[in-house]
């Protein structure tokens, strides 16, 4: 298939790129923009390690076709950090054991910010749910929780996320 | 003060930045230039003959750069020295649906897919076998030539006189048991990249270098070594970040050996990165097991015999498959004082993909069976679980009928804490209808006392080197895979050195760089890769005490390093030395190499107390010319067992210990049975970092959630029919309750500050404390895993004496006889692909038989 010249905005950014219209985003996120904190992780759109944000929602990117994304804002795993320094939410994720092979880090990392951006202080209920469109094969999700919680706690106090550290 | 300055803290997996930030690079993440895709032809047939492959319409594809088949890479392998039965891509037979056939290298993957697509390949398809009970009465048409019967390798082992156990018994118990197949399903599919050079001196294609999502990255470079006639020096094994492994990636897959064949072929680098669909066919998980289990006890509860026969269905190639057949049975020894055992195990071939490790290999199922039995025992005699099991502890130090020396025990602390956490002695029998509690224990081997590869090589080794600038760089062929073998590494490392982890980078798994080390499986690596961390940084230490006790006039056994100082016994810590602590640690000193002689020699001038980290390492190198050490661990010669045929697998230096208990509730009218709430003690030893161990016994016992509820690969004819994460069906987050982990920490005599397994020990517990506690619930025993609604229902109903549903066959889990065609489940009841007209399956079939 012919490529297309196509202009793609990811973390916040710019990309003139020319790609097949039938190409994924992920693969244009992995193999046109050397992107690879998204994951590929299966065939039918189950695990949630490719999701990535469009203009704030998540959304799988093994499923969606580049071309149709260019008025949007995508953001990735790699768009988190902030300045040169682990997010809160990263910070916990690794102190409290929220990562433990980490192939599923990136997916849950754009869930957790979307399901706190949108509701500060969910439930135990609603955390669940919302972690439930990501497969993890490690950590049983108990950590997880342990390190949203943590962000959670951060956030209300409005304290330094340094301090997330403390759980020992 | 604490005893420790490092180990025993809850800390960050020192990888984990790069995983949370997406800057963590796994094998699918790297590409290189000019680098080709690879594609593999897989069987559509479960057993026949290749009669013919035309590949040269593929060829003729543009952007075609090779394709390979079974001629290219003739050479046998297998994980096993003994089960040398597979070759890269198939050489004149397939033996399941997925068998490998050959393999397109193109300019991308588009283009590749469209080859596989015109490769004519003529097969002749010959019966198949699937049910591991009649594949044992093959006489012909054999999965391989050299198995009669199709049977792998059969055991039969007597320890004590289990014939007099069961005629002093009280009481036995006798019952068939089913464990369904599970896979390890990691969340990254298994991805190979191979690049060869060109050799200087000869020009022609010269060394191999190979990134690859492997637990074994030694075991792989060997076993390239053997397919493509190259010396093992000539091949670099890289292991990048692992997204999981479980076992899955715990031996040499097909994908790691075709993409070297391809990339020799094509003479250029080849990846290959298997679709979720490949990494279900090329399995390796936990084998589809039936149990005949039977205990014989005394009227309070001393077991006094156990007789267990195991079949495993094993697939088409014989993988990790002895040693998984052999741990059924010698694991069945260590947990409790058995005093009497008969073991017959029998590993089957069948036309299926190969079953291999899985975390708990070889022991989940028959323990599963084994908690059971011992539930129903108990209930049998009116005892409490709890109290059976706490009257058949072992008595440590021993050593056990069948060989196995235990001396760390915490499994009577762990039945403690889940007992009294649970509330089991004030709760169970009180809950309300359909809810209940059920407990099981189980335990796990801190790695194997004897390799695969019988040899007198140390089975880990780790070198140490730390040069001028303070910072100490260790060098591990042991494989992070998201356990934190790394992060335990550093930590071991830091605390000998004492010194912050901050100053320790860890180079690990790769067999250019680091020495070897036999990989990351049946949970060794905080045991023995610890213990050679261990001597190394005591190696190491040895000679900047040395050099310091010199600068300080006093005898080595006075130099106490702690904290980044270095100091003589007995004297106030202090930052005498010059360099304030924050900038001591962090290593960003303008100049510092150069500042720590002129540091040095001014300080020669008088003796001293104290100094920094930095500053006695300068000494020490000045003093040595050097400063490297190394360590070696190989399992001691009292703890690799007895002398019996197959006494070397179940032998470990030593075993963690498991006690859970579950709290379920079970929907009588649809057969759904939510866990609440488990409980789960675990014994490793010490705890060298405690929120890494919670996470890998938490882990450990979701995952046997996932095989006791849900998880289960359903084949019909051979297929898999729910070869997706979709319909595999592992526990997403609404279904995963909350799981409260105990650490017990018993202190091994012989592991690294005392540590033991964390890993695998845990899982096998999880499905027997479910299976307890649904009958404690509903008073139905369900001795075929997965349970699922179908399987509660139809015990539910057999219990009632109901009419049978036709969803679930009419069979009764309760009492099952045999594997059945997709589960039994309607859900899944679609057809297969035709059978052979020969099959006896088909031949009961056309008769209108079956089950």
């Amino acid at each position: 298939m012919k490529k297309e010249l196509i202009e793609l905005r990811v973390n916040g950014r710019s990309h003139e790129l020319a790609v097949e219209p039938s190409k994924l985003l992920l693969d244009v996120l992995r193999q046109d923009l050397d992107l690879t904190g998204s994951k590929r992780g299966c065939d039918d759109s189950s695990c949630g390690a490719c999701t990535v944000q469009v203009d704030g929602v998540p959304m799988l990117a093994c499923n969606m076709l580049a071309a149709s994304y260019q008025e949007c804002e995508i953001a990735t795993v790699e768009g988190i950090s902030e300045g040169a320094g682990l997010a809160a939410l990263q910070k916990a994720y690794g102190d409290f054991g929220g990562s433990q092979c980490g192939y599923c880090t990136p997916g849950f990392m754009m869930t957790v910010r979307w399901l706190l951006a949108n509701n500060p202080d969910p439930s135990d209920a609603e955390i669940r749910e919302a972690l439930s469109s990501n497969l993890c094969r490690c950590t049983g999700y108990s950590q997880m929780y342990q390190a949203i919680r943590a962000v959670i706690e951060v956030e209300r106090k409005g304290s330094n996320p340094e301090l997330v550290g403390a759980k020992a | 003060m604490s005893e420790f300055s490092v180990i025993g803290k809850s800390i960050a997996m020192v990888d984990s930045a790069g995983k949370t930030t997406g800057a963590g690079k796994y094998t699918d993440d790297f590409s290189l230039p000019g680098m080709l895709v690879g594609k593999i032809l897989h069987s559509p047939y479960p057993h026949a003959l290749i009669k013919r492959i035309d590949t040269s319409r593929a060829q003729a594809l543009e952007g075609v750069i090779a394709i390979v088949t079974g001629e290219d890479a003739p050479n046998q392998y297998g994980i096993l020295p003994v089960g040398h039965d597979e070759t890269a891509l198939a050489v004149g037979k397939v033996r399941y649906v997925g068998d490998n056939v050959a393999c397109v290298a193109a300019v991308n993957e588009e283009t590749a897919v469209r080859a596989l697509e015109v490769i004519d390949v003529e097969y002749e398809p010959l019966p198949a076998y699937f049910d591991p009970e009649e594949s044992m009465k093959a006489e012909r048409d054999l999965i391989h030539e050299n198995r009669p019967n199709n049977i792998e390798k059969d055991y039969h082992h007597v320890f004590g006189d289990p014939e007099k156990g069961f005629a002093e018994a009280d009481f036995v118990a006798e019952a068939r048991y089913l464990a369904n197949e599970v896979t390890h399903a990691a969340m990254e599919p298994h991805c190979t990249l191979a690049s060869f050079e060109i050799d200087p001196h000869t020009g022609k294609q010269g060394r191999l270098t190979v990134w690859s999502s492997t637990q074994v990255p030694y075991y792989l470079q060997h076993k390239l070594s053997l397919v493509l006639e190259l010396p093992m020096s000539q091949i670099r094994v890289i292991k990048p970040l692992v997204g999981g492994g479980f076992g899955g990636k715990s031996e040499i897959i097909p994908l790691e050996i075709i993409a070297a064949v391809a990339a020799r072929a094509a003479k250029a680098p080849v990846k290959i990165t298997y679709t979720r669909e490949e990494v279900f066919w090329a399995h390796r998980g936990r084998p589809r097991t039936i149990i005949d289990l039977k205990t014989g006890v005394k009227k309070d509860g001393r077991v006094t015999s156990v007789a267990c026969k195991v079949i495993q269905d094993g697939g088409a190639y014989c993988s990790y498959g002895i040693v998984t057949i052999l741990y059924s049975g010698a694991l069945l020894g260590a947990l409790y004082d058995i005093p009497n055992i008969r073991y017959d195990g029998f590993r089957v071939l069948t036309n299926k993909p190969a079953c291999g490790a899985m975390r708990g290999h070889g022991t989940v199922n028959v323990r599963f069976a084994f908690e059971s039995q011992m539930d129903e025992i108990a209930a049998k005699l009116s005892l409490d679980p709890a109290e059976m099991r706490c009257i058949n502890l072992l008595k440590p130090p021993t050593v056990t009928v069948n060989g196995l020396r235990v001396l760390s025990y915490g499994l009577p602390e762990c039945i403690d804490q889940v007992i009294t956490r649970s509330g089991w002695k004030d709760r169970r029998g009180t809950l309300p209808k359909s809810r209940g509690l059920g407990m099981a224990c189980s335990h796990y081997v801190s790695g194997a006392a004897n390799s695969i590869i019988r040899s007198d090589m140390p089975h880990s080794t780790v070198n140490i080197k730390i040069d001028r600038d303070g910072g100490v760089v260790v060098y591990t062929g042991a494989s992070e895979i998201g356990q934190g073998s790394d992060t335990m590494t550093a930590q071991v490392v830091a605390e000998v050195l004492g010194c912050s982890l901050s100053r320790v980078k860890v180079i690990a798994a790769d067999t250019d760089l680091t020495p070897i080390d036999l990989g990351s499986y049946s949970s060794r690596v905080t045991f023995m890769a610890g213990n050679a961390a261990l001597r190394a940084a005591e190696d190491v230490k040895k000679n900047i005490v040395s050099a310091a006790a010199r600068r300080m006039n006093c005898s080595p056994e006075d130099v106490e390093m702690r904290d980044d100082r270095v100091s003589k016994r007995g004297t106030p810590l202090e930052s005498a030395a010059g360099l304030p602590e924050a900038e001591a640690a962090s290593g960003h000193v303008d100049g510092q190499i150069l500042r720590g002689s002129v540091l040095q020699t001014r300080k020669e001038e008088g003796l001293k107390d104290n100094m920094s980290f930095e500053e006695a390492v300068v000494s020490a190198i000045d003093f040595h010319g050097g400063l490297t050490g190394t360590g070696s661990y190989a399992p001691p010669v009292e703890a690799r067992g007895g002398k019996h045929k197959g006494a070397g697998v179940g032998p470990s230096p030593a075993y963690s210990y498991s006690a859970q208990v579950a709290e379920v509730s079970v929907d009588e009218d649809t057969g759904e049975v939510t866990v609440h709430k488990i409980w789960a003690a675990h014994d490793c030893g010490r705890a060298l970092n405690p929120v890494a161990v919670e996470g890998q016994v938490i882990g450990s016992v979701w995952m046997g959630l996932g095989q006791a509820l849900q998880e289960e690969m359903v084949w019909k004819d051979g297929l898999l029919m729910n070869p997706g994460l979709l319909e595999y069906r592992s526990p997403s987050s609404v279904e995963s309750p909350e799981i409260e982990c105990v650490i017990v920490e018993s202190v091994d005599p012989e592991g690294p500050f005392g540590a033991k397994e964390a890993g695998e020990g845990s899982l096998a517990a999880t499905i027997p404390a479910i299976s307890n506690a649904i009958y404690d619930a509903v008073g139905v025993r369900l001795r075929e895993v997965p349970f699922t609604p179908e399987r509660i229902l139809s015990a539910l109903r057999a219990k009632r004496g109901m009419k049978k549903l036709e969803m679930t066959e009419g069979v009764d889990p309760t009492q099952p006889k045999k594997f059945r065609e997709h589960g039994g489940s309607l859900w899944f009841r679609g057809k297969g692909p035709d059978r052979h007209p020969a099959d006896s399956a088909r031949q009961g079939a056309l008769a209108g038989g079956g089950d």
